[in-house]
């Protein structure tokens, strides 16, 4: 299958289950307020934003995100609200520096959220990375246990964040030598960066670490989701990965991300961003992920040795009405069929020639 | 099999002495001729030469599983990987040199000669000094001998070709040493041999 479409059809497969679970489409158009991205900066990384000045003198940006734009407008109270996505946003790309398009779809949930709705996402998040490929992997992480071991590890001001560059890159000489710097303890910190594996095993683990109020009940959370999925028939695919981390000042609790077989980076990723909403003035909770299609377009690597099964060549004198027959025909005997003067430049596995009978 | 990225030059042949140790060897690898991939499917291993400043590149994009670089890349490019082990070889350090007797007044842009931009860049927008930074591709050493740069802030392993320009280390920047680094994804569905080679290469380190 042509790559581009392959990339549609993973998205219309996604949007399909999104919907069976009760989300809604959420269209929005390519514009948001630039004054959005300024104040919530720090949630979009340090993406850079196409900005331009609309009639009205106001200051737009291309979407370099979603989520922010989802959830502004959301009041408090009533049902939850759940909504799914399949759209562009533009951003910086690391390697060629220039601006890209980039394809996403993933689902938000807001409201009054408690373990059911995190559970939900958690499971529609591997169902989604189940639909793209078999050889997956959920890593799943909660900020509460990291950053409640890290409290206690009492480092001196500036150790979370210097710690927090360590802990992704799962660095443990670095570790060391962060906790050294900033006079902390290391030994619960590195326990819990290298424990990595399935939830069961993790977890019993990294109990012994979660001594703090804080941490227990991070623990338990974390311990009642792994409990759930474990009956699923993803429980093989989901591993504890603290080395999954993200901006502490937007994320306080659960962190996922997802790895297919056979791409270099991450293609799914979320969390409950329950702090969002609190900088926002709301009370609500929310949790929600995005799946990068744009990265699932290396997985088709087969190229098909053809454009189409079948040329059908025609010289000037050709009557049109027979060019059209012939084409109609092959097209209702399930051939792909392109009509042309000449075979250059067009790959095919047979050829109809009008000018002179059939060849194959 | 497990796709190992190793610079090319004396690092990667001091750190294919310990991958060999460690029981990992490809005995291919020592032919003289001029093949890049050399493959040992007994142990499960190939490995190849790329360019040192290319490897994190290889990785971070899953060509490579795993890699081997220096912490000067990995500062400057910032890759997104995992950094699973210091091989605590190929020791050297970051530092900023200038002309002997050069002392920095701080009352002018500072103008410094570099390959490493980023680096420069973050070191001195700690301090709060005001910078031009000049990017160039090698023999960095020069640049303040002929008025291009008044620092450079370059590799200094032992100081050598600095003493022998007439220049010294000023400040130290960060240490580096040669790092093992890891695909995120390669390392979700390669975890075993990965964790396998990193034990090996611990115990004997």
């Amino acid at each position: 299958m042509d790559k581009a479409f392959k990339q549609e059809t993973i998205a219309l497969e996604l949007c399909n289950l999104f919907g069976k679970y009760g989300y809604l489409p959420y269209k929005m158009s390519k514009f948001e307020e630039y004054d959005l991205y300024a104040k919530y900066k720090e949630f979009l990384g340090n993406t850079r934003i196409v900005t331009f000045t609309d009639v009205d003198g106001k200051l737009l940006a291309l979407k370099p995100d979603i989520t922010l734009s989802i959830v502004k407008n959301d009041a408090d109270g009533g049902a939850k609200r759940k909504v799914y996505y399949k759209e562009n946003v533009y951003r910086v790309s690391k390697n060629s520096g220039g601006f890209k398009e980039l394809l996403q779809a993933g689902v938000e949930c807001i409201g009054d959220l408690d373990l059911y709705d995190v559970y939900e996402t958690v499971y529609l998040a591997a169902a989604s990375l189940a639909l793209v490929s078999k050889n997956f992997v959920l890593d799943i992480s909660h900020l509460g246990v990291l950053s409640a071991v890290m409290e206690e590890a009492k480092g001196k001001e500036g150790f979370e964040k210097a710690a927090l560059r360590a802990v992704s890159e799962k660095n443990m000489h670095g570790l060391k030598e962060v906790c050294k710097e900033y006079g902390a303890q290391e030994e619960k910190l590195l326990a819990l960066v290298q424990a990595y594996g399935s939830p069961k095993q993790v977890l019993s683990q990294i109990q012994p670490l979660c001594q703090s109020e804080r941490a227990k009940a991070a623990f338990d959370d974390l311990k009642a989701l792994c409990g759930l999925l474990e009956n699923t028939e993803y429980a093989d695919n989901i591993r504890l990965d603290f080395s999954v981390v993200n901006s502490g000042k937007y994320y306080d609790d659960i962190l996922f991300k997802g790895f297919i077989d056979g791409v270099g980076e991450g293609v799914l990723s979320g969390g409950r961003y329950d702090k969002l909403l609190n900088r926002m003035g709301k009370k609500s909770g929310a949790i929600g992920f995005a799946v990068y299609l744009d990265l699932l377009e290396s997985l088709t690597k087969t190229q098909s040795a053809n454009d189409v099964d079948v040329l059908v060549l025609y010289g000037e004198d050709t009557p049109v009405q027979s060019i059209a027959d012939e084409v109609d025909r092959q097209v209702k005997s399930g051939n792909t069929v392109s009509a042309q003067k000449t075979k250059n430049g067009v790959r095919y596995k047979k050829i109809v020639d009008l000018q002179g009978g059939e060849i194959c | 099999m497990l796709n190992i990225a190793l610079p090319k030059g004396r690092l990667g042949e001091k750190v294919y002495a310990l991958f060999e140790e460690a029981g990992f060897e490809c005995p291919s690898i020592k032919e003289n001729n001029r093949k890049l991939i050399f493959e040992n499917p007994e142990k499960g291993v190939r490995y190849f030469w790329v360019k040192p400043s290319d490897v994190s590149i290889y990785v971070e994009r899953g060509a490579a599983d795993i890699g081997v670089c220096g912490k000067d890349i990995l500062t400057e490019y910032a890759p997104d990987v995992y950094e699973l082990f210091d091989f605590k070889t190929g020791i050297c350090r970051m530092a900023v040199a200038a002309p002997k007797g050069f002392y920095d007044d701080g009352q002018t842009t500072l103008r410094v000669a570099t390959k490493f931009v980023r680096s420069a860049k973050a070191f001195y927008a700690s301090k709060g000094r005001d910078i031009d930074v000049i990017k160039l591709n090698g023999s960095i050493e020069i640049a303040p001998i002929l008025g291009l740069s008044d620092v450079i802030v370059d590799i200094v392993e032992t100081g050598t070709t600095l003493k022998e320009n007439n220049l010294e280390v000023i400040e130290e920047i960060f240490p580096i040493s040669a790092r093992l680094i890891a695909n995120k994804a390669s390392f979700k569905f390669k975890t075993q041999a990965i964790e396998g080679l990193l034990a090996k290469l611990r115990e004997e380190i």
